[in-house]
Parts: C-alpha cells; structure tokens; sequence
C-alpha cells in the first residue's frame, strides 16, 4: 500500500462510528493495536501544526492495546468504548502521566491517582493516548493562555481552537484521536467544539463526577465529551456519567440509557429560542446558519418560537465574579509545600508561599486570582460576590420560565467564528464577551451541546442546544437528528 | 466603583501574589475595565432576590466512620519539593 493510501486509511478508519468500529473489530477487520498504531501516526504527522497534546502516553497505550487483542481473541464481554484511543484535557489527574493544567506551576506533576473518569474510561476500555492542551488552569478561551505554547485550529492554522478544552477539541478534529474529554466552567467545552466543527457536550451540573478534575470554580465546573458526532457523545457519556460517593456535588440519580436518544425523531419538538442569542452581537452569517438549522428541525416536526431571557446582558459580569472568587480560593492550594514550583532560597514561609505563586502562574490566572480575592474582600463581598450570586438566581429563573412551556432553547454557541490567534490577547474583557452565549448555561447548571451547523468564511459554526436540568435524552435527541439531515459533521480540515 | 493601585497592592498582598511595577500597572487598568463593566449588575433590583451559591439542590453527604487504606506515604511524597521522614519540609515557622 502507498503511503498516501494508508493515510487516507487512517482517515476513514477516524471517521467511523463507533458501533462501526466495534464490528470491524468484532470481525477481526481491524485490531486494537491498529487503532492505537493509527492514532500515533496520525500525531505524528499533524501534531506539529496543530500542536494539541501536552504529553503522550505512547508505550502504555500499546500495551494496553495488546491486552485487549489478546481479549478480543478470546472473546467475551466488552466495555462500551473497546478499543478506543481518546485523549484528556490535562486538568483531568492521571496516575503516573503527567497532568499539569499547562501551567509552569504543575510542569512536573505526577499524579497519584486517577480521576473517577478516568477510572470509568478505563473499565469502558478506552485506551488514554495522551493529555490535551488547554488555557491554564481552564482559565481562557483560546489556548493563547497555555503555560506552554497555544494549539491551532485545524481549520486555519493562524486561528485559535477556542477554549479552555481547545486541545481537546483541535485533537478531535484533526482525527488525533477518536474522542476527548474536556471541562466547561463558562463555555469550555461546548466554544473549542464550535470553534473546531466538532460535538461537544456539557452534562447537567453534577452527572460527571468531578473528583480528580482540578477544581478552577466548584459550582460550575463540569467535565464532558468532545466527538465527531452526536452518536459517540451519547457512548461516552453513558460512561463517564454517574454518582460518585467521592464528590459530594455528584448527583445521585438513575443513569438512562442515552442510545435511546438517537431516534431522529423531533415531531412536536418545541424549541425556543431567545431573542438576546440572535441579535446585535452576533454575526448575522452565524445567525443565518442557525436559522437554516431552525428550518431542518422544523421539516422533521419541530416547531420553534422566539422567547426572551432578559437577564442574558448581566451573565457575564455575575460569572466572572462568581468564577474567578470560587477560583481565588480553589488555587489557594497552590502554595509551593506538597506539590508544584517552590522558589529557591525564601526568606520565611510566607516568602515561599508569595515567591512560588509568583514564579508558577501565568497573567491570566493571577489577573483572575486578583479579581476574585478583591470580590470577596472585606468591604466588597456584598457588592461584587453576594450580588453576583443574587443575580445568578435571576438567569437561573429565566431558563425555568421559558422550560415551562418548551423542550429546549437554541441558539449560537457562539457570536462569532474562531478568531485569529493575538487577535484579542491584552483586551481580557473583549475575550470574556466571546462566552455570553455559553455562561448562562452554567450559571443554572443545566446541560448543553453544541454541534456544527455550517461554516462562514471556511470556519465551522456551531448550534447550542440547551435543555432541562438531568434532560441529556432531549438535548441528545435534537442534536442527532439535526446532525442525521445535515452533513456539516462529516467535513473534515485538510492537513 | 474603581480600584487603585494601593488596592491592587493590598490585594495582591491578600492573594499570596508579588506584583512587578508593570503588572501593578497593567491590572490595574484592567481590573478597573472589568468591574466597570461588573457595575452593570446594579441596574438590577435584587432586594428580595436569593442568592444562588449551587445550580442544584445539595445535601450533607454521610457515610459510616469506618477506617479506610490511604495513600501510601511514598505515593504522597513523590511531589514534595522537599521533604524528610515522610514529611513536607518548610522553612521554619517559628524563629
């Protein structure tokens, strides 16, 4: 076989579906050793552009892909991923893989233990080829805050791949890998996938355990799929999701069976969508996108009506606060004592504790530590934090107003494509204006997905289908039968 | 609704961090930029408004106090930057 041909093998190989997949290696077409030796190879060769991965697990990988060989030869049960090389965005702990949140202050870290997702992708069978590269500490939306170096769009090398997951969702799209795991605190998983043309979704507020993600804000953070498509979202999430005695936010709930989803059938549907999520702010080419998308859900059966959530305007405001307070105290951990950078020679122990501080975290970081511990301040916590927290209750009632009466609220995930790298570095407020869309999802804690709808000027946009708090079914459901009459997904970038 | 530099300063003093000239300057401004456009949330009358500190209803989490392996103390100490005996070494506290 040529060379170009065994590449585009690769490819195809990248986009099946993953029960697809699951019956080449039932019929023995295809082994688990390929997969991971494709994986690798496909790093190798685009990795250098794109520059997703932070490090490479490449001889357990191939181990663990030997094992399953000699598992599948055998035969008998299989977990729900067999096989599958995925990648995890570095705030995720991994036992003895270096997990650094791609900051300086962690450069070292080497786990004890692994994260409950990735306990649960280990007994799906997934196979960990590598940690993805992020904003540090999930603070950012554009890579560019990296402690190491940004990734790029696949799409266009000189754009930014969103973020904080931007690795995750650059790694996906460049068929690195079959999926990833991100996090999204304020829109970090569902803006990369929008960003990069790929699925990503964020689960209800508790449903993924958090325990072994890095905490950045505790009452938003939560960890979820990035895909090439709706189907494999719903695979991965029935794995990750579920109660875990070791996080006491995690939700203690009956887990359904997500490939019950993916019926295609919305007749009835009734979508909302609000006028602050389409007006002036928004690109009117992404706007027409999503109203072309209005128009596919409503030949299946849909029907869709303009709502208001008047409270949209204030959801980023109260979320920086609310955030970056929650983040003041969460990275007061990062004290030079039991892990991380220690500075050399201090004076005393506050000196270590300053000196290290200093020396291991990026300007983002310190700029939201700042933020966050002048809001919580004595003098300022009613005005900036309690105030915050009030209004967060006001965005949170908007969604359960307009949930009285519909299924879902569509929208952009996004107001605009992905912007050119240093386009907006040294404006921090302009770059938090690029979450509007996505914050207000996590302020009421409920799930969304986003999930390409077209392109404009050759760079993916992406449709945010938001639903009910522990609604996965319906947000999954929408989202894969738009997904079934369209073929935005099956583009891919040219490498 | 603003904040000076002697406040950033004090501040940075709250937070652990050690400021340069420049960066004192630079957060500064863009502190006073972001909490000018967090002022925006006065326009809203939130009297009688409860604070939401979760998106969920949470519960106290119980279980029986049973005593449980933990991590082997090689495990704990294979990040310490310094440590002696199984133990994280600072400088000292106490003169």
């Amino acid at each position: 076989m040529s060379k170009m041909e065994k590449g585009d093998l690769t490819l195809s190989l990248f986009d099946l579906r993953l029960p697809q997949l699951h019956d080449q290696l039932s019929r023995k077409e295809l082994t688990v050793s390929d997969l991971v030796d494709h994986a690798f190879q496909r790093i190798g060769q685009v990795d250098g552009k794109v520059r997703a991965f932070l490090a490479l697990d490449e001889e357990r990988a191939r181990k663990t892909a030997r094992e399953m060989d000699e598992q599948l030869s055998r035969g008998g049960e299989r977990g729900l991923l067999f096989g599958l090389p995925a990648g995890i965005k570095d705030n995720i702990v991994t036992e003895r893989l270096r997990t650094t949140c791609a900051s300086r202050f962690l450069e070292n870290y080497d786990p004890i233990y692994d994260a409950t997702v990735v306990k649960k992708l280990r007994s799906a069978q997934s196979v960990t080829v590598g940690k993805l590269n992020m904003d540090e500490f999930a603070m950012g939306g554009s890579n560019e805050n990296s402690g190491f170096h940004p990734t790029h769009n696949p799409w266009n090398l000189e754009r930014v791949p969103g973020g904080s997951s931007g690795g995750s969702a650059a790694a996906v799209a460049a068929r690195e890998v079959y999926f990833a795991l991100g996090s999204d605190t304020g829109g970090s998983i569902r803006q990369p996938a929008a960003y990069c043309g790929v699925v990503g979704l964020k689960p209800t507020y508790g449903l993924v355990s958090r325990f072994g993600l890095v905490a950045f804000a505790s009452s938003l953070d939560q960890i979820g799929p990035i895909t090439k498509n709706v189907e494999d979202a719903a695979f991965v999430l029935q794995a990750i999701a579920g109660h875990d005695p070791y996080d006491s936010t995690s939700a203690n709930v009956d887990i359904p069976d997500y490939t019950g989803a993916l019926t295609g059938d919305v007749r009835g549907l009734r979508i909302a969508v609000p006028k602050e999520y389409i007006g002036g702010g928004v690109d009117p080419k992404v706007k027409e996108a999503v109203v072309n998308a209005l128009g596919v859900l409503e030949k299946l059966g849909a029907v869709w009506e303009e709502v208001s959530l008047p409270h949209t305007e204030y959801a980023v405001a109260a979320y920086y606060l609310i955030a970056s307070s929650e983040a003041s105290s969460n990275l007061a951990r990062f004290d030079g004592v039991r892990y991380g950078v220690r500075a050399d020679n201090p004076d005393n122990l506050l000196d270590l504790y300053v000196k290290s501080r200093s020396a291991g975290f990026g300007p983002e970081v310190k700029r939201r530590i700042m933020l966050g511990t002048y809001a919580l301040s004595s003098g300022y916590y009613d005005a900036y934090y309690l105030k915050a927290q009030k209004v967060r209750t006001l965005i949170k009632q908007d969604f359960d107003r307009v949930f009285e009466r519909f299924d879902v609220v569509i929208g952009p995930t996004t107001p605009t494509v992905a912007f050119r790298i240093g386009e907006q570095v040294g404006d921090p407020l302009t770059m938090y204006l690029n979450d509007i869309l996505t914050i207000p999802v996590n302020l009421a804690g409920i799930p969304a997905i986003s999930v390409p709808c077209g392109f404009v000027d050759g760079l993916p946009v992406g449709l945010q289908i938001i639903g009910k708090a522990l609604d996965e079914m319906t947000v999954l459901r929408v989202a894969y039968a738009y997904e079934q009459n369209t073929d935005h997904h099956k583009q891919r970038p040219q490498l | 609704m603003s904040i000076s530099r002697q406040e950033v300063e004090h501040v940075a003093k709250l937070a652990r961090l050690e400021l340069d000239e420049s960066e004192k300057e630079l957060f500064t401004e863009q502190l006073n930029a972001i909490l000018n456009y967090a002022a925006k949330l006065n326009e809203l009358d939130t009297e009688n408004v409860k604070p939401t500190s979760h998106p969920m209803p949470l519960f106290n989490v119980m279980r029986e106090d049973e005593v449980r392996p933990s991590s082997p103390i090689e495990d704990v100490m294979r990040n310490a930057p310094d440590e002696e005996d199984g133990q994280f070494k600072v400088p000292a506290v106490l003169e």
